[in-house]
């Protein structure tokens, strides 16, 4: 049942500028089955959007380049591929949407043509059937008038159009895997429902994988079977969405969980917890553990050795010095979802 | 000072017109008070015109009519030079942190924008002193002075824009989903550090955000807009707890709770239908077409924003 689609390995990402190496992604190992979602929750700049554009290839290189690891789709290694042999891939195997839908449309371009062009560079077939494909899709993704709509220029869909018509491309080629980037956030919540729906539903039905990056964890919470949470260049803990939510392992994932503002209550002076600090400086990250700046349970191994990974028996995995057997005994602080997720079962 | 609300916004519209015989009513006749020292929240579909108001606020959109008045200053009427003077004290964090960030100069350059122009540092010291505090402030580092913009991340970005409004020491921010690309625990950090600003020196905030429940956390009194128009508007609290209009309602339905076993357990009604377009609008409630509850006389005529409940004002016949 659990068919492998992508395997991620020890994946290191560098930017060399002028000010030097920008060490973005340090050590990335993760995998995706089919009919799966898979959520990159963390840090803003930790990494999440140059994982996943490394393994779509799209980061431009120089200046990023990849100093090791290994992505491997369908059993082939992807890393060494040219740029013309990954072609065969983008699009066809994996698609992507980003965050902002009108920066990835052409808007000189027809909507209908710009989704039949797409299918018309992967796969052998006539126009004409392109664009009764092109029609299907936007059907699918549930745009009204879907005749109609095929002949308008992108600038005149709002915002929660545009971003069913980047998923009709998208999906336009029947990809195995499809990676999100932030894609509801410019939406307001009914609209973002309905993606998510649609997203949902090709899941189910084609068995199409998901991984999804939001800052948003009620979108996680929604859409997640599997989370992993990133921290300056690393996972540093991937469960089950239950895992995560109700059970979390690493400090860092305990101070993002208790950010939240909790739903009910308003302010009268009452402040959210932020986690103090900056985070690390990838230039030059710390030896140690990269939270240990910030976390309020660093120990003195913390700041000079890279924390193990320790794995429990359901595969939820961390890497925090205080889950190691000789570590204190420390209490994960109290969050809000756990009561409430608590009292719902 | 006076009790008079620091911004106060009467039948403001801004048209555009994308093509000969369209107009397009981005704005339409939108009103509002935001007192001193407090910050109003506005929600609403994408493309329902809340940027337009913002940026129509602080005249960097010419309005079509009505007006716009700060400190009782009517920003639209000044002269060229009065209005240089108010762009100090108005500010605005915007909302696409990739075009807003000019490429070609660093993010000290870009931070220390409004320093400059207003000549408030005096030594290169002070300035460069002022730009690694304000980079600290908002949770970067004093070694991202030197970066360009294209080599941060999106929640970077957004960040450095939020410093650069911050330097000014404005008294009027409007912040444009100012926190939309930042991860939960930097949105917390910039929610503090904007209400502590508010409690020491008193700012004033026009928050336009999709995420209803920071809108809650921040804001005093919340309005939501739909194509255009401003449909609901209530104190914060009696706006959550008691929503009017239909709209209203289906937003907060649709919020998810980060609590995936109540989101599976959930019951989900979708609210159906596409947004229709601000190009040539029909007469009538402009909701109507997605309306649980519409009738032939929403179809026809638009409804008027009354009060409801003292300070509650909704736009719709059938609340
Ligand atoms: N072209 C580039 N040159 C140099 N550094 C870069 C470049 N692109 C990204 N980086 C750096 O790589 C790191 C990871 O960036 P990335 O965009 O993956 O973050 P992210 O996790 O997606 O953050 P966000 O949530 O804010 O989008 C950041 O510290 C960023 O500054
Ligand atoms: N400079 C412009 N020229 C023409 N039309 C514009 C311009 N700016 C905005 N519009 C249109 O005005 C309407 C309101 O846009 P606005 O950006 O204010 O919406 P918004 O509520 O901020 O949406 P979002 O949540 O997506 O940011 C939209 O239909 C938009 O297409
Ligand atoms: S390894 Fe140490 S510093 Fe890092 S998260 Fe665990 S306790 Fe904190
Ligand atoms: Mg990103
Ligand atoms: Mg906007």
């Amino acid at each position: 049942m659990n068919e492998r689609l992508l395997t991620v390995e020890d994946l290191r990402v560098s930017f060399d500028t002028y000010a030097g190496e920008v060490q973005a992604v340090r050590g990335v190992s993760f995998h995706l089955d089919r009919g799966e979602t898979l959520a990159i929750v963390g840090e803003s700049g930790s990494g999440k959007s140059v994982t996943v554009q490394t393994v779509m290839a799209l980061n431009p290189m120089p200046p990023a380049r990849i100093k090791s690891g290994s992505i491997v789709y369908k059993g082939r290694e992807l890393v060494g591929l040219s740029d013309r042999e990954m072609d065969a891939y983008r699009g066809k195997e994996f698609a992507m949407i980003f965050q902002d839908p009108m920066t990835s449309l052409n808007p000189t371009m027809k909507v209908g043509r710009q989704i039949a062009e797409g299918i018309l560079m992967h796969e052998d077939i006539s126009r004409q059937e392109a664009q009764e494909r092109a029609l299907n899709m936007l059907r699918m993704v549930g745009l009204p008038n879907p005749e109609l709509n095929m002949v308008r220029f992108p600038h005149t869909y709002s915002g929660g159009m545009r971003q069913r018509i980047m998923i009709a491309i998208a999906l336009a080629c029947n990809p195995s895997i499809l990676i999100a980037d932030e894609p509801t956030t410019a939406l307001d919540v009914t609209i973002q429902a309905q993606i998510l729906e649609l997203m949902n539903g090709l899941k189910a039905e084609l068995g199409t994988g998901i991984i999804l990056i939001t800052h948003d964890l009620g979108v996680v919470a929604r859409m997640a079977d599997r989370i992993a949470v990133m921290y300056g260049g690393q996972i540093v803990e991937c469960g089950s969405a239950d895992e995560i939510f109700y059970d979390p392992l690493h400090p860092y994932t305990w101070g993002l969980l208790g950010s939240m503002p909790s739903t009910g209550v308003r302010r009268e002076g009452k402040k959210l917890i932020a986690i103090p600090g900056t985070p690390p400086d990838l230039f030059a990250p710390p030896p140690g553990c990269a939270f240990a700046a910030r976390c309020p349970h660093c120990m003195k191994i913390c700041t000079q050795t890279p924390p193990e990974q320790s794995v429990t028996e359901s595969g939820h995995y961390a890497s925090c010095w205080l889950l190691d057997k000789r570590a204190p005994q420390v209490e994960p602080p109290e969050f809000d979802i756990r009561k409430e997720g608590g009292r719902d079962e | 000072m006076s009790d008079l609300p620091l911004i106060q916004v009467r039948e403001l519209k801004k048209y555009f017109y994308p093509k000969k015989g369209q107009v397009l009513k981005a704005v339409d006749n939108v009103s509002f008070d935001i007192p001193r020292g407090t910050t109003l929240g506005l929600v609403g579909e994408s493309g329902c015109g809340k940027t337009t108001v913002g940026r129509t606020i602080l005249r960097l959109y010419e309005r079509d009519s009505g007006s716009v008045l700060f400190d009782g200053i009517d920003v639209h009427g000044v002269s060229r030079r009065e209005y240089k003077a108010l762009t100090r004290r108005m500010q605005m964090i915007f909302q696409d942190p990739y075009a807003s960030l000019d490429p070609r100069f660093t993010v000290g350059d870009i931070v220390a924008e409004g320093i400059d122009n207003h000549g408030l540092c005096a030594t290169r010291a002070e300035r460069t002193e002022k730009i690694y505090r304000l980079l600290e402030m908002v949770g970067l580092n004093r070694e991202h002075a030197s970066r360009f913009p294209h080599e941060f991340s999106g929640g970077q970005r957004q960040r450095v824009g939020i410093a650069r409004a911050l330097a000014v020491d404005p008294e009027f921010i409007v912040c444009d989903e100012a926190i939309s690309a930042l991860d939960v625990s930097i949105q917390a950090q910039v929610i503090n550090l904007l209400m502590e600003l508010q409690g020491e020196l008193g700012l004033t905030y026009l928050f336009i955000a999709h995420d209803l429940s920071m809108v809650r956390h921040i804001s005093d009194r919340t309005a939501v807009m739909y194509l255009g128009q401003v449909v609901e508007h209530a104190e914060t609290d009696e706006l959550f707890t008691n929503p009017l209009h239909p709209y209203t309602k289906g937003l907060l339905a649709a919020v998810p709770r980060a609590d995936p076993r109540w989101e599976r357990s959930r019951e989900r009604r979708l609210m159906t239908g596409e947004v229709p377009s601000p190009i040539n609008p029909q007469p009538g409630c402009r909701f109507c077409a997605r309306c649980p509850l519409a009738t032939d006389e929403c179809r026809h005529e638009d409804p008027e924003l009354r009060e409801a409940a003292p300070g509650h004002f909704v736009a719709c016949r059938h609340v």
